[in-house]
């Protein structure tokens, strides 16, 4: 599956549309984790935690939007957009979203 | 009592925040020197000037930055008088620009990146709470394409 942020596949023909696909995944962090990061946010610095909590997170909302694409038979989504926003305290929405088509 | 712990954290939020970021950047200086030779760009469409595309790929990186304890009350004090807020403006700077590198880091082996998107969010605890910023996650990603060689 090729992914890009562009309104095309370089070097490559669009074929078909088959339109929006999208993935979200709404998070929400354990309390070690939450501890960790308040500790560490007395003296500043990375929260490694929190990387990698929603790097893990988009990238299952990725897989999300890329199972619905190759369900309708696509085999690349142009124009990849992500979204985060903070549901309640604590939880995040991660959002991913795209046009499924099919290139050659 | 209060006021000693308070002034404790604020002592050590200062010492370790500061020598921390400095390391920090001294660590961004050098890498983005490294990846000089890597362009990110805004632009969607450039001309490939003829040369063949091998392939082409979505890279991404982030990273959640937090300010210390020391800089959070300085902040609080600059809300009063209003003005250069410099304790988020670094905060924010660093975020961005190694959230970027760990983009480039992906891309390593591409030509260049095109439409690259920088995207800030504030998570955490205090992403309800309107006054303190806390922690903010900053989210870099764009379209790597490597051509053949």
């Amino acid at each position: 599956m090729i992914l890009t942020n562009i309104e095309s596949v370089p070097g490559k023909n669009i074929m078909e549309h088959f339109g929006l696909v999208s993935g979200s995944t709404v998070r929400a962090k354990h309390l070690g984790r939450d501890l960790m990061a308040s500790l560490k946010n007395l003296v500043g610095g990375e929260l490694k935690g929190y990387t990698e909590l929603l790097q893990e997170s988009r990238d299952e909302a990725t897989n999300r939007m890329i199972d619905q694409a190759r369900h309708l038979g696509a085999n690349a989504v142009i124009n990849v957009r992500f979204a985060t926003s903070s549901v309640a305290q604590g939880a995040s929405e991660l959002y991913v979203y795209g046009t499924a088509v099919r290139v050659e | 009592m209060e006021l000693l712990s308070l002034l404790f954290f604020l002592g050590l939020g200062y010492i370790v925040g500061t020598i921390a970021e400095k390391r920090h950047y001294r660590s961004i200086e050098t890498r983005e020197r490294q990846y000089l030779s890597l362009p990110a760009v805004t632009i969607k469409n450039i001309d490939h000037q003829g040369a063949k595309i091998e392939s082409v790929a979505l890279v991404q990186g982030s990273a959640v930055i937090s300010v210390d304890y020391f800089k959070r009350m300085l902040a609080g004090l600059r809300n009063i008088f209003g003005g250069r807020v410099k304790s988020y403006e670094t905060l924010l700077d660093r975020a961005r620009r190694e959230a970027t590198l760990r983009m480039k880091k992906q891309a390593l082996f591409s030509d260049i990146v095109l439409n690259m998107r920088v995207e800030t969010s504030a998570i955490g605890k205090s992403a309800n709470r309107k006054k303190s910023i806390g922690s903010i996650e900053a989210l870099v990603y764009g379209t790597a394409i490597t051509y053949r060689k």
